[in-house]
This record gives C-alpha cells, sequence and structure tokens, in this order.
C-alpha cells in the first residue's frame, strides 16, 4: 500500500520517462497496441524494436512501450518516437522491416525517415511528419482521450506519471463528497453514453435520495455495443486506470464502496488490461480499504457481457450483473433509488468516467469552457464509412459536422458526393447534407432527429440507399430486441417487414402512412430507452430522404442502386464484344449470345449478384 | 419443436466436472454469479450442454429452467460444440438457385446432423451461412477456412473423407 | 396513510402517496386495463396496454407500475393517443396470434378477447407478418399449451416461480422469438412440472387451459353398461357459482347437487365424506408415528401438487409423508370396495368421476398404488370448470335450480371436512379430532384461529393432554420449500406440517373458475372463497370427522378401526422419488 508521498515520488521519477523534458536524453518510443493495432501487426513491430534496441545496446537511454489508440486506424501499426525538446515524429503502416531501419536511422543515426512518416495528400514530404500537424489532429482536442497513445496502458505508474490518482487524492483529502458533487454538476458534464444526462445531478440524487447507510454501487457501462463505435474500447485499452480512478470518485461522491465495470466479451484486450489495472490498483491500495489512509473503502469488480446489445441500457445493465435475462426494467423506480440489487446505484458510461479526474484537477470552469452552453467539454467520435481518415477523434462540442467531415475526415474519398452522416447507432439518424452546418451538441442533434449517442460517426456517400440503411438499422434491432415487451418485440419486427416490403419493390404508398404510425406508436409504447428510439432511423430518413422511399413504392427504383429487387442489370449491345465471358460466369445462365455478338441478360432468371459487371472487361454491363 | 439437447454424447471429463466444481464453489452466494459461472463452464466444456447445465443448477440451487432462459438470452452461449471443422454452406440467392440446399441436404445425411449441430466424434459441425461473396462459384460451401465450390450434392462425401483423418 | 392531489382526467382527486397509478385510479373509480400485471408477482410493465399520459413524461408510462409521489401530477387515461395506443398494441399482439377464436375453450372469458372488443380493435389483421408457428405440448394429463395463442405476459411464469418455487417454464430465447417453454424446450411431463395449474389459473388467453375430460364423463353417462358415480370436492361448493355470475364466496352446494342429478349421475356422493375418512386415517397414523417412535414430522397427502413437489425436490421426505391416500382417492376406493359390495356390483362396471379444484387430481388418478380393487380408484378427475362447462352444456338453469342433499352413504361430510378446501383445514379438522383422541372430549372452542388465514406459512402450537404439539401449515410450493428447508436445516421442529399446493388452498387450486386479473389484483380470491367454507363449518350440525355417522358406519361395516389392515389396502398409499429431469440424453 503505497502513502501519499509515495505516490508523489512514483510521479517525479516517472514523469520524465513518460514525456522526456528538453535537454533529457532519453528517448521513448511508443507502438499503438490497441486491438486495431495488434490486428494490423502492431505486435512484431513492437517485438522488433524492443530486440533491436537490445541488440544495439540502448536499452537504458531508449525505453520502448506499447500503448493505447492513437486514434488514425487506416494507417495502423502507428510508432511515434518522443525526444527531449522536439515533436514527436509518427510512424505509420510499420512493418518489422521498418522499425529495423527506424532504429538503425532514426534511434542510432538522429535522422527520422520522413517517407515512413504520416503523409498527407500527394506530395510526399520531405520532412518527418508528427501526428499533432496534421488536419486529422490539429483541431482535436484530447481529454477523455489524453493519455490514449501516450501511456503503457499496463503499467500503473506511468499512469500515475501523467497525473493519475492525484484527483483521487484530491477528492479524499480535500473535498466533501457534496463539493465533488457541485464540481461535477459545475462542470456541465452530461453522460456520454446516449441520452446526456446530467451527470453531476445523477450523483446528486444517488447521495440524496436514499440516505439508509446501506450499500450503493457505482457502474460503469462499458459494454459498447452500436455497429460502428469503438471510443469506449480505446479508452479501457488505452487508460483504464483513468475509469478506475473516477469510478472511485464517485463511489467517494455517493456512498458506495463496490463498483461494478460490464464490459463487453468481446472486446479481450480491453478486460484483460483492466485485469491488470485493477490488480495493480488493489496491490498501491488505490482500491481496497482506507484508500491514502482515509476510512474510505471502495473495490472495482468485472463483469463480462455475453452477447447482447440491450444490456448498454441502464436497467437491463444491472438485471445482466444480478445474473438474469438483460430485460429491461420499467424506471421509476430510477437506479438512483432502486438499481442493481435493488439499491441505490450510478451508471455512467466509460467516457463520462475518463473526464472526471481532469474535471477534479483542473475545474470545473476548464471544462465548461469547452463546448456549448448545454453541452461541456469535448465528445470522441469512431468515425468511420466512406470517409478518407477512419479513426478516433476527439472535439470540442459544438464543432460543426462538416469540420469533422471535411477537415478532419479529409472528405469522401473517390470524389463522391456526401450524403448523410449517422450518430447514435441504431437509436440515432441520418443527418443530410444540407445540415452538415449544425454544431454537434446533445441538443441540437435531437433537435434534427438524430441523437449523439454513444459516438458512433458513419458518413455515407451516393452509392448508400437510405432506405436500406433504415432497413440495416432495425434488422439489428429486431436481432437485438429482449422480447419483453410488445412494441419493441412485435412492433420493430413489424416495421422491418414493412422496410423490406418497400425495397423489393412490393411497397404501396399507404406503407409510408403505416411506417410513421408504427414509429411514432413505438417510440411513445416502449418499455425502455432503446425501444423507445429504435424507430429514429427510420423516422430521419422518412424526414429527410422521403424521395428515395418514393422512388422505390413509386417508381420501384433504388437511386443509389443499392437495393437488388429493383435493380436490373443491362448490356449495352455496342459495347459488348460478345467475348462470352460474362456468360460463362453467370451463376444462373441468365446470359444467353454467340460469340462475337452481343448477349443479353433474362431479367427472370438474373438473381443481381454483379458477377458479369465484374467479369466484363469492356463495361459493357450497367445496373439502374 | 424438438427438444434442444445436443445430439452428441457428452463428453465431459473428471478433470472438467473438478474445474466447474470450483468454480461453482468460489461463486455459489455471491450476487449474480450465474451469468460468470455460465461464462467459466462454456470456457471449461466449450459449450453449455444439459449435463453441464444441470450440475450448475444443482450446484447453485436454482431451477434448470431459469439456466437456460438465460443461456438463450445471450448470444455467447452454445448449447452444442462446434466441430473441429465448421461446414458453412452458402444459402445466399446464388447459391441457393444453383442447388445449395440440396449440397445442404447431402451434408445433413452423410454427416447424420441437423443444421448447429455436430457429429459425434467431435469432427465436423454444420452451419449455414449468408453470401460468401463467391458466387461465380456456386453453390459454395466452406470448411474452416477452406472453400469449396461448383459443387454438386455427389461431391459432399468425397471432400468431407480428406478431414476425417 | 399519506394523501396527495392528482389530476386526472381533468379532476382533481386526493389518492395514496405512492401509489401506482393503476391503483389511484381505482380507487376514483376508474378503470385501467391490465395484461400483463398480476400483483405483487407479475409487476414487469411489458406489455404496454395500461400505458396513460403522464404530463411532463416524455414517453406514455405503464399506469401498472408508476406511483404516482409527486403532488399535482396530471394523467390522462383515455386521451386519444393512449387509445390508439392501446388498439395498435392489441393489433400487433394479433399479428401473432392464432385467432380461432370461435374454437377456444377460453372464448368469453378470454381477457385479451374482451380487451379487443373494448378498444374497438375493427382489424385483426392490420399488421401482416411472420408468426412464429409452435407445436402444442400435450404431454401432461392435465394440461396443454398451446404457444400460438400466448400473448407473452408472463403471468404463468411468476406463477410458476413466485407462487409455487418450480420454475419449470421461463421465457426461453430473445426478441421476436421469445417463447414461454422449459429448459431444453422439453416438453412439461419430461420436466419436474408438479402439476397445480397455477399457470392455467392466471393465462389471460386459450394458451394454457386444462386437458377437458368431461366427453369421458358424457360417454361414460350415455353408456348403459356403467354405474357412474360422482362425488364433489369441499371448495367446489364454494366456487361453482362464479361460473354463474354469483358473487365470489357463495356457497352453493345444494345447487350443485341437483345440477350433478339432474347431469345423470347414479349417485352423487360428498367428497367430504372422505375428508372426514382422511381425518380418522391420518390421526391415527400421526398418533402410531408419535407413540411408535415413526418420522416426524409428519406431513399431510391430501395435495397432489404438492405429493409430486415433495417427490421432485425434496425425495428425502418422502418418509414424512402421510400415507394416507387423498379423499379423491379415498373416495374411490370406497366406492370400488365397500359400496360396490353393499351394492353387489362388479368395480369394473362403475365409473367414478370426481369434481376437484384442481388439475394435479387429473395427475393422481394415473398414480401407482391408487386401485384398491384392482382397477383404477378414479376413472376422470374434472376441474371445477369443466363441471360448469357441463351445466351449461346441458341447458341447466343453474341459478333456478332447488336444494338438494347428497346421497348415502357417503354423502354425510362434517364442518371439519369441508373447510379441507382452505390452507389450515385439513390442519385444523386434525387438531379437532386429535385433542377427542388424546383427552377423550371434544375441544371447547372448535376454531383453532392460528393456523386460520390466507399467509403462506402459519405456526401454531397446542397443549393437549399436557403434550406440546408443534404444527406448521403451508399453501403454495414456494412456501412449501421456505418452511420444509427451515425444518431440513434444524431451525424449525415440528410434529405435523399441513402443505397444500395452491396459495391459499383448494379455494384457489388450478382448476377453479377463471377470475381476470382485474379481478384478481383488487381482491383477496382466497379469502373471500374459504369464507364461504368457514361458514359453512360453522353451520353445519356435525363439525368434527368423528362424529360423522357415516363415518362411524363405514368403520363398523366395514374398516373396523383406522389403521385396520383393510383400511390399509384401501386408503394408504406409497411414493417415489422422481428425477428433475425425465428424458432419455
Amino acid at each position: 500500500m503505497k502513502s501519499l508521498a509515495e505516490i508523489a515520488e512514483i510521479r517525479n521519477t516517472m514523469k520524465d520517462k513518460v514525456s522526456p523534458a528538453e535537454g533529457s536524453n532519453t528517448m521513448r518510443i511508443v507502438v499503438g497496441m490497441a486491438t486495431c493495432g495488434i490486428a494490423a501487426g502492431a505486435r512484431p513491430v513492437l517485438e522488433t524494436l524492443v530486440s533491436e534496441i537490445e541488440a544495439k545496446g540502448l536499452s537504458a537511454a531508449v525505453s520502448v512501450k506499447q500503448t493505447g489508440c492513437i486514434g488514425i486506424c487506416q494507417f495502423e501499426p502507428v510508432v511515434e518516437i518522443y525526444q527531449g525538446g522536439k515533436e514527436k515524429v509518427t510512424y505509420v503502416k510499420m512493418t518489422p522491416d521498418k522499425a529495423k531501419r527506424v532504429v538503425e536511422e532514426h534511434v542510432v543515426g538522429g535522422k527520422p525517415i520522413a517517407e515512413f512518416t504520416l503523409q498527407e495528400g500527394e506530395a510526399v514530404n520531405e520532412k518527418p511528419v508528427s501526428l499533432t500537424e496534421t488536419r486529422f489532429y490539429r483541431n482535436q482536442k484530447r481529454v477523455a482521450l489524453r493519455n490514449c497513445g501516450v501511456i503503457n496502458p499496463e503499467d500503473i505508474d506511468e499512469y500515475i506519471a501523467t497525473d493519475g490518482y492525484a484527483a483521487l487524492a484530491k477528492v479524499l483529502n480535500e473535498m466533501t463528497p457534496e463539493e465533488v458533487i457541485s464540481t461535477v454538476l459545475a462542470s456541465g458534464l452530461r453522460g456520454r453514453g446516449g441520452a446526456g444526462f446530467p451527470t453531476g445531478k445523477k450523483w446528486e440524487l444517488a447521495r440524496t435520495l436514499v440516505q439508509d447507510g446501506g450499500q450503493k454501487y457505482v457502474c460503469c457501462n462499458a459494454d459498447e455495443g452500436d455497429p460502428g463505435a469503438f471510443m469506449d474500447r480505446s479508452v479501457l485499452e488505452g487508460d483504464p486506470h483513468a475509469i478506475l480512478e473516477a469510478m472511485a470518485i464517485a463511489g467517494y461522491a455517493i456512498g458506495a464502496s463496490q463498483g461494478y465495470i460490464y464490459v463487453r466479451a468481446e472486446y479481450p484486450t480491453a478486460v484483460y488490461r483492466l485485469n491488470i489495472a485493477i490488480d495493480q490498483a488493489r496491490k498501491y491500495g488505490l482500491l481496497g480499504k482506507n484508500i491514502f489512509g482515509t476510512n474510505f473503502d471502495f473495490d472495482i469488480e468485472l463483469r463480462l457481457g455475453a452477447g447482447a446489445f440491450v444490456c448498454g441500457e441502464e436497467t437491463a445493465l444491472m438485471t445482466s450483473i444480478e445474473g438474469k435475462r438483460g430485460e429491461p426494467r420499467p424506471r421509476p423506480p430510477f437506479p438512483a433509488v432502486k438499481g442493481l440489487f435493488g439499491r441505490p446505484t450510478i451508471l455512467n458510461n466509460v467516457e463520462t468516467y475518463a473526464n472526471i479526474p481532469q474535471i477534479i484537477l483542473k475545474g470545473a470552469d476548464w471544462f465548461a469552457s469547452m463546448g456549448t452552453e448545454k453541452s461541456k467539454g469535448t465528445k470522441v467520435f469512431a468515425l468511420g464509412g466512406k470517409i478518407n481518415h477512419t479513426g478516433l477523434v476527439e472535439i470540442p462540442m459544438g464543432t460543426p459536422l462538416r469540420e469533422i467531415i471535411e477537415e478532419i475526415g479529409g472528405g469522401i474519398p473517390g470524389g463522391k458526393k456526401f450524403k448523410a452522416a449517422q450518430t447514435g447507432g441504431p437509436s440515432g439518424g441520418c443527418i443530410p447534407a444540407s445540415l452538415t452546418d449544425t454544431p454537434i451538441d446533445y441538443d441540437n442533434l435531437i433537435a434534427i432527429g438524430s441523437m449523439m449517442g454513444s459516438g458512433g460517426l458513419i458518413v455515407m456517400d451516393e452509392d448508400n440507399c437510405m432506405v436500406d440503411i433504415a432497413k440495416f438499422f432495425l434488422q439489428f434491432t429486431v436481432d437485438e430486441s429482449c422480447g419483453k415487451c410488445t412494441p419493441c418485440r412485435v412492433g420493430t419486427k413489424r416495421l422491418y417487414e414493412i422496410l423490406e416490403k418497400i425495397t423489393s419493390g412490393k411497397g404501396e404508398l399507404s406503407d409510408i402512412d403505416k411506417l410513421e404510425e408504427l414509429c411514432m406508436y413505438i417510440k411513445q409504447n416502449a418499455l425502455c430507452g432503446l425501444g423507445q428510439t429504435a424507430p429514429n432511423p427510420v423516422l430521419s430518413t422518412l424526414r429527410y430522404f422521403k424521395d428515395e422511399y418514393i422512388a422505390h413504392i413509386v417508381d420501384k427504383k433504388c437511386p443509389a442502386g443499392v437495393c437488388k429487387d429493383l435493380l436490373t442489370y443491362k448490356i449495352i449491345a455496342d459495347k459488348c464484344k460478345g467475348c462470352t465471358k460474362c456468360k460463362r460466369n453467370c451463376p444462373v445462365g441468365a446470359i444467353s449470345g454467340e460469340v462475337k455478338q452481343p448477349h443479353v441478360i433474362d431479367p427472370d432468371k438474373c438473381i443481381k449478384c454483379g458477377v458479369c459487371m465484374s467479369n466484363c472487361s469492356f463495361g459493357a454491363i450497367v445496373k439502374e | 419443436m424438438a427438444n434442444t439437447i445436443s445430439t452428441i454424447p457428452f463428453k465431459g471429463t473428471a478433470e472438467q466436472a473438478a474445474l466447474l466444481d470450483k468454480v461453482i464453489a468460489e461463486q455459489k452466494g455471491k450476487a449474480g454469479c450465474l451469468i460468470p459461472v455460465l461464462q467459466k463452464a462454456q470456457e471449461i466444456y466449450g459449450y453449455l450442454p444439459v449435463e453441464v447445465e444441470e450440475k450448475i443448477a444443482e450446484g447453485l440451487d436454482v431451477s434448470l429452467e431459469k439456466i437456460y432462459e438465460v443461456v438463450t438470452f445471450y448470444a455467447q452461449f452454445a448449447l452444442n460444440p462446434k466441430g473441429k471443422y465448421n461446414v458453412s454452406v452458402c444459402l445466399g440467392t446464388a447459391c441457393y438457385v444453383k442447388g445449395s440446399g440440396k449440397v445442404f441436404d447431402k451434408l445433413k445425411e452423410v454427416l447424420g446432423i441437423d443444421e448447429g449441430g455436430c457429429t459425434s466424434d467431435g469432427i465436423f459441425s454444420l452451419e449455414t451461412c449468408r453470401c460468401v461473396g463467391a458466387c461465380g462459384l456456386a453453390p459454395v460451401m466452406m470448411i474452416n477456412d477452406d472453400v469449396y465450390g461448383r459443387l454438386v450434392p455427389n461431391d459432399v462425401a468425397g471432400i468431407l473423407e480428406k478431414y476425417k483423418n | 396513510m399519506d394523501m396527495i392531489n392528482v389530476i386526472i382526467d381533468g379532476k382533481e382527486y386526493s389518492v395514496r402517496k405512492g401509489a401506482t397509478i393503476l391503483e389511484a385510479c381505482r380507487s376514483v373509480g376508474i378503470h385501467i386495463p391490465t395484461l400483463c400485471y398480476l400483483k405483487d408477482i407479475n409487476e414487469i410493465g411489458a406489455c404496454r396496454i395500461c400505458v396513460v399520459e403522464v404530463k411532463g413524461a416524455k414517453s406514455l408510462v405503464a399506469a401498472c407500475v408508476y406511483p404516482i409521489d409527486r403532488d399535482g401530477t396530471e394523467i390522462l387515461t383515455h386521451s386519444p393517443e393512449v387509445l390508439k395506443s392501446r388498439k395498435l398494441t392489441l393489433q400487433l399482439l394479433l399479428s401473432t396470434h392464432d385467432k380461432k377464436c370461435l374454437s377456444c375453450v377460453k372464448s368469453g372469458q378470454c381477457e385479451f378477447q374482451q380487451l379487443c372488443k373494448e378498444y374497438g380493435v375493427d382489424d385483426e389483421n392490420k399488421f401482416e407478418g411472420i408468426a412464429v408457428k409452435y407445436e402444442k405440448d400435450t404431454s401432461m394429463p392435465h394440461l396443454i399449451r398451446d404457444n400460438n395463442k400466448c400473448v407473452l405476459c408472463r403471468r404463468c411464469v411468476a406463477a410458476c416461480d413466485k407462487n409455487q418455487g418450480v420454475a419449470v417454464i421461463g421465457a426461453n430465447e430473445r426478441g421476436f422469438i421469445t417463447h414461454i417453454g422449459s429448459a431444453f424446450e422439453l416438453k412439461l411431463n419430461e420436466v419436474a412440472c408438479i402439476a397445480c395449474g397455477q399457470c392455467i389459473t392466471v393465462c389471460p388467453t386459450g394458451a394454457l387451459t386444462e386437458v377437458d375430460d368431461t366427453q369421458k364423463v358424457w360417454d361414460a353417462l350415455n353408456d348403459p353398461s356403467k354405474h357412474v358415480v360422482v362425488h364433489a370436492a369441499p371448495s367446489i361448493r364454494a366456487t361453482l357459482g362464479e361460473e354463474f355470475g354469483l358473487p365470489i364466496g357463495t356457497l352453493v352446494t345444494g345447487k350443485m347437487v341437483a345440477a350433478l342429478r339432474r347431469l345423470g349421475f347414479e349417485k352423487v356422493f360428498d367428497t367430504n365424506f372422505t375428508a372426514d375418512l382422511t381425518i380418522m386415517e391420518e390421526a391415527n397414523e400421526l398418533l402410531e408415528r408419535i407413540k411408535n417412535g415413526g418420522t416426524l414430522p409428519m406431513i399431510t397427502s391430501c395435495s397432489p401438487g404438492w405429493v409430486k413437489f415433495c417427490e421432485h425436490y425434496y425425495p428425502d421426505l418422502i418418509p414424512n409423508l402421510s400415507t394416507c391416500k387423498s379423499p379423491q382417492q379415498m373416495m374411490g376406493a370406497v366406492i370400488k370396495t365397500y359400496y360396490a359390495e353393499k351394492m353387489g356390483l362388479d368395480p369394473k362396471d362403475m365409473f367414478v368421476v370426481s369434481v376437484m379444484p384442481c388439475t394435479a387430481k387429473k395427475f393422481e388418478i394415473g398414480r401407482d398404488d391408487q386401485a384398491a380393487a384392482g382397477v383404477p380408484d378414479t376413472d376422470v378427475s374434472i376441474t371445477t370448470r369443466e363441471l360448469a362447462r357441463m351445466i351449461k352444456r346441458a341447458g341447466i338453469d343453474f341459478n333456478r335450480l332447488p336444494d338438494e342433499e347428497f346421497d348415502s352413504p357417503m354423502g354425510l361430510g362434517s364442518g371439519a371436512g369441508t373447510i379441507f378446501g382452505a390452507t389450515g383445514g385439513v390442519m385444523e379438522a386434525a387438531l379437532r379430532t386429535a385433542v377427542a383422541t388424546l383427552t377423550g372430549k371434544n375441544p371447547e372452542k372448535l376454531e383453532f384461529e392460528g393456523v386460520r388465514g390466507t399467509q403462506g406459512i402459519k405456526e401454531a402450537s397446542y397443549n393437549v393432554a399436557g403434550v406440546d404439539v408443534k404444527v406448521a401449515v403451508a399453501s403454495g410450493t414456494a412456501n412449501a420449500k421456505k418452511l420444509l428447508d427451515m425444518v431440513k436445516s434444524g431451525e424449525k421442529d415440528y410434529t405435523f406440517i399441513e402443505i397444500m399446493g395452491c396459495p391459499g388452498g383448494c379455494v384457489n387450486g388450478g382448476g377453479q373458475p377463471f377470475q381476470p386479473a382485474s379481478v384478481r389484483n383488487f381482491v383477496d380470491l382466497k379469502a373471500l372463497r374459504a369464507a364461504a367454507l368457514y361458514k359453512d363449518d360453522e353451520n353445519l350440525p356435525v363439525r368434527l370427522s368423528h362424529e360423522n355417522e357415516d363415518i362411524k358406519t363405514i368403520y363398523r361395516e366395514y374398516f373396523g378401526t383406522p389403521g385396520s389392515e383393510k383400511a390399509h389396502h384401501a386408503l394408504h398409499t406409497s411414493y417415489v422419488a422422481r428425477k428433475k429431469l425425465n428424458v432419455n440424453k
């Protein structure tokens, strides 16, 4: 068990190792080893760096560490080199061979290899590039992600070096629980998991509504299930101690001594690192009895999700921790009164917690200075879809969507036109091109029919069919509905079936009314937040892209060319050379024609698999 | 509806049983321990057959149905073991019209198992999938990562033979 | 009681603080429909039929679980939005429902059907789409499960788990394919179902129904070669009237006898008689056990649901079960031995029908060691509901029937016999006779208040002739479980325990008339029905089993003494340990 002074000592000795100061002769190499980095081949790169440095006898001055997500997914594996007084150098798409050269030329030779560094645009930079200088990075503001890609997540000392556990020390030694709550309240922090309920308010209710001296619980929602969202995974993999520290602070604030982290079993790296972090924190006495010698006790248990999206809903998550089917419960009673095991409970998501230690250390005013009037601070987004720079970005609230797409995201690939951005996953909606100047915050997103959600941001271009997108999300909702309440169990299924009818060309105009009626009904009647927001993908596409629905129903056409049943493949006689390749490759024998004569496709037999089109060397086959 | 008890004979060992007993002893009485116990049990056995669920029911003193309703709620839990070789037949449109349904029927006949099942020797399990993106080769099946295309039902036995040793 | 002011449909009312919207509205005369809600055991807010508007809430709320704790809460219970929502919920449920209402046994008593009528569902096919088709489960002798009529309210699951502690059914799978079933989709006869039928009584639709055995009865009645006799259990007289529109708790003994006679039964006997006989045998058995150091506590065996529960879940307590057959089986045995001899009839030509409050009785008649005359003691056991169906089909105007008397020689029942139908009744009847046996004189006060009432578990201690007799009573097998666990752990120690499988005893049995949730949630069905039996006891000329003249006669003419060899052969039985899973793996 470490005392305050011992923690401070660790901080002092580690500081220079984590970020070498000017004049220091140490060098630090970090390798992005989050799930995506590992999948891209970061491990052999790390191993090569370690063995090369050792072989060259440089281990004393040069440290090689793994770190969490650096944020630029499509450039993985990523290696960054820090040297005192110099801008860091970011190497991308690394391989073991490249790593050897980096050690040789940069570490030993002192000459960074510009061509291995991050390149933006066409021209190859002469000068080595640091991530911090890029369009992708420079408008970002890292609060929740501040340690991701910087520290070694498996080393508590590195976390301590970046002021880790200083907030907990401050809270326990200098603040009353009420002061902690009023600081969080004053910061304006709102829940980052979806609905944006004020975090301080949640804590205050859990502290004050029931005061019977009994057990209370602090839970962390790490059951990130939205397709295309991985913000929470990145924080857990890159900075697990921040979550533990924040949960302990929350425990102190509401009067709880037990915490649970509910994390997806599909995140093995996150689970592994959380387990390490919990062990280390217990060894240091930062979890357990009498933390920092005070009479505050707090411990944390991990619970693994077992593959049910609905467990991201707060009451379902608690039912699942209780060992039951993860079905939501009606509210009220709210968890602040009757939550886990029937006791007062708070549940915050990973990103929310990641902000807490910073708010305590830097103050509510600092946090509230970022963002918009009602949405303070920053928000992390997982940027994906039809966008040049996919990755993890953290931006101040209020940043317009256009800036995220065009500046940070680097625009749409292939010169295609932006059509819509989807936020909020299956609970969210699609934002059309006409609204890209909307500053992103909780209230604006709700007003335009979407929601913040946990932070997935999927960009779509002209090749995406919006009816198909709505159907995709509804399919997801149907698969993941818990089956408890009628509106969600049966209603979403019927909603899906109507969308299927429309995309298969059998829709009637009255189906649009039926869709709207069902959507409004589900929104009003479903038991839980997930059910109530399940119609959003349909409602928002109906709102902004009704013409596409009409095209499917009236013209029996899919303007984006996605819905198979509404497509026809045709051979343009003028372009067809009669090579017979399409005919030979058609899996269903739908193409006929003689050698050197134009071929034709029998639309009745054609199954629209597209094999002919991809096989045609003359561009003679079109779909419409 | 036929029952969902796995047709594969249960081959649990005494070591596995001892491991599960240990898990149950550690977890029993802890609030909300059922799911962690099921997760550990699945780690030990690879799946959650009736024999294992009965043992957990007995050990934790809950009804078997209360375990089964949890098992069937979460996607992670399996009632059948996967074979050493997982045979997956594409029933996507292209494959289907080219007769993958007949290939699938033949597989069921040759292996003596249904969709989602596993042969009693644990070698083959059988699944269907949607398009694997190899429409030009339809009908297609995959055995682990190997793709077999342009199949006719009579090919099936010969292909499976290759995996039997 | 804290009261607060609320505005419901524009009018101000004072209601109990913390009451749900449903309760508050009910208290001021506003009815809100429900489907999944069952007070105390199924407060899950799942079906969404009871939605109402609460000013300030972002969506409609479920009235059944929404507590009112804010002064000035504004509630709209039948706004256009609310009515439209309820109708859509019904239409969505209908899209997965087998709509064969004409041939459904529940037609007219179906809560779902009733709601569709109330909410003007004018198009039962508004939503078309996939509906999963389920096979019926007909594996048990007492129940048919047809999931094609299930609305997933989970009332049956709650009854099975919370009241009965059995939990052999639950919600399997999730989402659209969620359905009620047993572990591994096994049939009910393959799992440890105790046949209590509590699931049937709470089912709002025709998804759970008893196996209808009335055709067998009609056939027997029309078979000239059969001597068909019937007997009706104590609690039937307290509940049958409900089927004919009479208030809950109306005693209809005389009309019931008259109706049975008009249906064509040769003789109409009273199961109260064998209830008294049970007391004679059971009291003797208890005293023998005490005297000879037999297994104690002795536990009653009248309730076949409880007996099956014991065999599955507490096989180690089988030696504690009284070996006495249940009154139903004693009556069958007596009819086919004593009465047959007396009348010169071949038991093979006799057909014994029992009218029971119970579905487990249908299971009991097929048990081993229940054939005193070499043929099954009972041929058909029908429930109160089935009897009502027969009376209606026969065109008998029940309410205009005269009061008639049971037939001899098994037509007399004491007050002690009649209270067998309520929890604690067997215990009280036994205590009355035990006191008389041990002290040589009848107890001064016949009412043993300590074992009366509808609580799940009751304990009492009586000093009888200088001996402390500690007794306990449990009803509903979940309570039985609690009680037995305390006995097994040594925390409690009793001489005699009465257990009835259904909460409240036979008056609330699985075969009793349906009462919709709108009634169940607001009245104490068990207490109202039991009150009728206690009143019957009070008014009967004979209130002690051993003073029943017909009982005296049968011992004199046939059995000799309680516990005699002859009695043992005809009136006692044996039990088997049963597995929880009955399936070949």
